[in-house]
């Protein structure tokens, strides 16, 4: 490895123009003549639209529009999609309603757009938002998954009976029945994994500009994956053909999934722009972001965990209602089915699973894949059961662990995974000696000697990554592939623009993709750009989410790479009068091994360009471009342990120390790495102890500003001692597994566990607030 | 947020001849409630009347046993003030415990207590201490001034210009943050008056706002220590019940931060 390529923590390049107010976000793009969309949004949760009265906010100052839910329907833009495909398990295909951009006739959530008004500036187009009379006929509401599906509940959508979307089995149900009929022991756990709210830094935003000229449309928006928005936009909501639109991702600060879909919002500022002839611009607040960006989470489940008398596992059963809000949301079906039952095996050897997911339609904002997106959930589940059965049976719950842990790879799981590599024994190894896991008996007494309880707590969390093989995704009813594309440009000075479908929106691509670049030619990082996040430049790309971009597309930039490379060596080659073969690549330099004769790269991307001396028969120039798609998953995986101390008056929870070993394969630039554990880390445990977006029983919600939703602060979550023990993946030639989500995934059971270690009590929902401690401390 | 009328006002007389012109004026203090409700446009005033340059609302005074806040101040003047710290440091800890750093730069004493937010600090500060708020027409005992939530016994354009607090033998202060907003889920303000009288305030807690605690006063009264209040019963009956907290949990935290405040009272 060089000092910047491959392994070292090298500084951020995009950090200069974020930390210095530089970076370009939607909001800060100004068009000529641009107006400013605000939305009229149902103060209802469930409702009929009676009637739309926009004549007194037509006439006042600035207001260019009033448009409503029946305009956008009238002019054949088409209802919201979802992108994944669920068979029920008696064969029928999942049950949905029509979700319009503006609902015409019926809002089935608080904040559904029903119009919007656009005016000559923000501020006049809230002014006529609120001289817009909306005749609304309440209808009942129901919030809670549970109370949804019980008969008499209020009915959402006609074409979903019994609010069901779909009713999903996987496993073996009758060789797990078996196996529970065998069990020397078996182990019930109920449990809640609590919906969140994303809350990216960066609120959502949409610019959209119509060239009448060009019937061609130009759309800036805070996407993680803009193709795939000009992709659905074009293919499904009738807005232009994919050449006649233009998708740009600027800046964009922080998605954690929520930013992956399209929304309303984007739908109707492109079709207004037409409709009025002039840019439309909408910026959420912080308040349309809880209304309006898909939440996360939300399954009530109960498992049971079968085992034989020797601490085995032989068997799982799992039965999860999903809440999925009032809408389908683009990948929503695909996250408590493939991205959560698939995982359900953990880090254990389980012979036998069986899991059922109910997917149900609520009066609530539409849920989504958020940071993990079903794999914290499965990993949350597993680990709390690990951690009930270790209690019960009486053993130390890393022992139980190691008892069932894989050790041979491949593996595969009874629910579709196949797992490629990892050392499980290694991370908690690592993990319990970074705690001094065998003092803490000592410091637990010392603890109750100060009036507090202390508790330790141990996840082991598996995750899939690196999403995904389109083959076997498209099996399982994905719409899309999940490759990903790359470019390398070298320009005529040898200067290197690397085109990537990834985008990034925190993550520091534009650091560690030029690494790879660094570490292959030998040049510094300053002389590689990177580019990303526009449909015109960059020819398509999936985007990022899933863990996905350095285990799929930095691994489509090496395949570019290795094309350039190949083509600049022969040119090398010819100039140096040597054989193509016994060229390497050095610092820079193009040299004939073994000698001294050599030349820079600048000089053989010269060469390219002016097309003077190149071998007979070669294009000039020097550009490639690759698809990469994956063969597998990835599977990330390690242990995190958490010690913290309750304070038995109060219910408040201290951190004393917590520890992740994580083995993420092979790291790009190991600070990067620390930050996305960091960052996944603190949303685990913002998960475990703040954070829940709650509605009341008639679908208002009651946590819509950050007066209510308690964020997680610096001073809410430890120093985290982090640490890797390294299984390369065996999958893609950098072995990289991804590190993007873990955190998320391993977090919240760590800190639970830990939590009920302390108190000794099992049952203990998220968010353990204060209150929610205190009263199971002081619970009969 | 709608349109307003700023006005910026030099003294005190002219913020109150400015308020008394307007239809619906609001006095801004260091803004920390009035401007996000604007801009959530859940208000709406004619006028904003701006107190930040009144040089007479700035200060801290030290005369005798009476510790005098002029409303102006902010959290972090009185946090850093060295005749608080000598004279109450229980309000100096209050101060370095209320909201954060951006908060205590711009909230002041006077707007705190004329706002009366239920989850404030300061009320409990002023009820348990029992100060005097003054205003630009009279005194106001704090008996008198806090009236339940969000209502206080300021009337239409009165101004509060400054709070005299009598030094105590002993005070102390202790809170449960609520874990989204930062305010007290609970806080209770202990204080001993150099007369001996116990006088024990609880903010965050009562659906009425800032209230005393008399079950706690006697226990007190009896016994100055935090185990003194151990087999006192709080009813949670009237007591706030949200998301982030029950009636029966706030019921709990009135004993234990009174305990953890007597502790710490110095």
């Amino acid at each position: 490895m060089g000092v910047e390529g491959i392994g070292a923590s090298v500084v951020r390049k995009e950090d200069k123009r974020f930390i210095t107010g530089k970076g370009r976000y939607v909001d800060d793009i100004k068009l000529q003549g641009m107006t400013h969309a605000h939305f009229i949004r149902s103060p209802h949760a469930h409702a009929k639209v009676k009637g739309i009265d926009s004549s007194a906010a037509l006439k006042m100052p600035g207001v260019v529009a009033v448009l409503t839910g029946q305009e956008i329907v009238d002019d054949k833009v088409g209802n919201l999609i979802c992108g994944w495909a669920i068979t029920s398990k008696d064969g029928s295909p999942m049950k949905m309603g029509a979700w319009p951009a503006m609902a015409p006739e019926t809002v089935r959530f608080v904040g559904q757009a029903v119009a919007v008004v656009i005016a000559e500036s923000k501020n006049l187009a809230r002014d006529a938002a609120e001289a817009v009379v909306v005749n609304y006929e309440e209808l009942p509401a129901v919030a809670d998954v549970h109370a949804a599906i019980k008969s008499g509940a209020p009915q959402l959508h006609p074409e979903a009976p019994g609010n069901q979307v779909y009713d999903w089995v996987i496993g073996d149900e009758g060789a797990t029945d078996a196996a529970f009929a065998k069990a020397a022991n078996v182990v019930k756990l109920d449990v809640t994994n609590n919906r969140l709210a994303p809350n990216a830094m960066e609120p959502r935003a949409a610019i959209a500009d119509y060239d009448a000229a060009e019937e061609h449309f130009t759309l800036y928006t805070t996407s993680q994956n803009p193709h795939v928005a000009r992709l659905v936009l074009s293919a499904f909501y009738n807005i232009a053909p994919e050449h006649k639109l233009r998708v740009i991702a600027p800046d964009v600060g922080g998605g954690f999934g929520s930013k992956i879909f399209i929304y309303p919002e984007e739908m109707v500022a492109l079709w207004a722009s037409k409709k009025v002839g002039r840019p439309v611009k909408w910026t959420g607040d912080r308040t349309e972001a809880f209304l309006t960006d898909a939440h996360g989470r939300d399954h009530v489940t109960h498992a049971e965990m079968a085992f034989d008398a020797n601490n085995k596992i032989t068997g799982l059963k799992v039965k999860t209602y999903a809440n999925f809000g009032a809408y389908m949301s683009l990948f929503s079906s695909s996250v408590p089915t493939y991205l959560y039952a698939t995982l359900l095996s953990g880090q254990y050897n389980i012979p036998a699973i069986h899991a059922e997911v109910v997917g149900v339609y609520t009066n609530t904002t539409p849920v989504d894949a958020y940071r993990g997106a079903g794999r914290p959930e499965a990993s949350y589940l597993i680990e709390r059961l690990m951690e009930t059965a270790a209690r019960q049976l009486k053993v130390d719950p890393a022992a139980l662990r190691r008892t069932n842990f894989i050790t041979q790879f491949p593996h595969q799981t009874p629910v579709i995974m196949a797992y490629d590599t990892g050392d499980f024994n290694a991370s908690l190894d690592a993990a319990m000696k970074a705690i001094d896991y065998a003092g803490f008996a000592g410091r637990k007494a010392k603890a109750k000697a100060d009036g507090k309880l202390r508790g330790i707590g141990v996840s082991c969390y598996i995750e899939a990554c690196g999403i995904a093989p389109s083959k076997a995704v498209g099996s399982l009813g994905a719409g899309v592939g999940l490759w990903e594309s790359a470019e390398v440009r070298v320009n005529p000075v040898g200067t290197i623009e690397v085109l990537t479908g990834s985008h990034s929106h925190g993550q520091g691509h534009e650091t560690t993709f030029c690494q790879l670049v660094a570490e292959r030619l030998g040049v510094p990082i300053s002389q590689v750009s990177i580019v990303h996040g526009d449909t015109d430049k960059v020819q398509f790309g999936m985007g990022t989410y899933g863990s996905r971009s350095a285990a799929v597309g930095l691994t489509a930039i090496l395949k570019a790479m290795e094309k350039m490379e190949s083509k600049a060596k022969k040119i090398a080659a010819h100039a140096l009068e040597a054989s193509e073969g016994d060229i390497v690549i050095e610092n820079g330099e193009f040299k004939v091994a073994g000698t001294d004769k050599a030349i820079a790269f600048p000089m053989v991307a010269l060469a390219a360009y002016t097309a003077h001396n190149l071998p007979d028969g070669m294009e000039p120039g020097l550009k490639e471009s690759a698809f990469y798609d994956p063969t597998n998953f990835t599977f990330p995986a390690g242990t995190y342990i958490c010690e913290l101390e309750v304070d038995p008056g109060t219910g408040k929870t201290s951190f004393v120390n917590f520890v992740a070993a994580d083995d993420f394969g092979r790291l790009i630039n190991p600070m990067i790495v620390e930050g996305q554990v960091h960052g996944g880390l603190v949303q685990g445990i913002g998960q475990a102890l703040l954070e829940h977006a709650i509605y009341d029983a008639s679908g208002q919600p009651v946590t819509a500003s950050f007066m209510d939703y308690a964020m997680p602060r610096a001073d809410d979550v430890p120093s985290f001692n982090l640490s890797h023990t390294t299984t390369l993946c065996p999958g893609n030639p950098l072995g990289i597994k991804g590190c993007g989500e873990a955190g998320a995934i391993g977090a919240s059971a760590a800190v639970i566990n830990a939590i009920t270690d302390a108190i000794g009590k099992n049952n203990l929902e998220m968010p353990a607030t204060p209150d929610r401690v205190w009263r199971t401390i002081h619970a009969a | 947020m709608y349109q307003t009328v700023y006005h910026r006002a030099s003294s005190v007389d002219e913020a109150v001849a400015l308020f008394s012109k307007s239809s619906e004026a609001k006095f801004l203090a260091g803004g920390q409630t009035l401007l996000p409700v604007m801009k959530q446009r859940l208000a709406s005033p004619s006028d904003v009347i701006d107190l930040g340059k009144i040089k007479e609302l700035q200060g801290v005074e030290l005369s005798g046993d009476v510790l005098t806040i002029k409303a102006g101040t902010t959290y972090f003047d009185i946090m850093q003030n060295a005749d608080v710290k000598k004279a109450i440091p229980a309000i100096a800890y209050l101060t370095s415990v209320l909201g954060d750093p951006a908060v205590r730069y711009r909230g002041t004493i006077g707007g705190s207590i004329a706002n009366n937010d239920p989850a404030a600090d300061f009320p409990a500060a002023l009820l348990a201490l029992g100060a005097t708020v003054k205003t630009n027409k009279r005194s106001i005992t704090a008996d008198d001034f806090f009236q339940g939530m969000f209502t206080t016994a300021l009337e239409d354009g009165e101004l509060i210009t400054a709070v005299s607090f009598p030094v105590p033998a002993k005070a102390g202060y202790e809170k449960m943050r609520h874990p989204a907003s930062r305010f007290a889920l609970t806080g209770v303000f202990v204080a001993q008056t150099k007369s001996g009288e116990i006088r024990v305030a609880a903010t965050g807690a009562s659906q009425s706002g800032v209230m005393r605690v008399p079950a706690i006063e006697a226990a007190l009264k009896a016994n100055w220590s935090p185990s003194a209040i151990d087999g006192v019963s709080i009813s949670a009956s009237n007591l706030l019940a949200d998301i982030h907290g029950t009636a029966e949990y706030r019921a709990n935290l009135i004993k234990v931060m009174a305990q953890r405040a007597v502790a710490a009272a110095r």
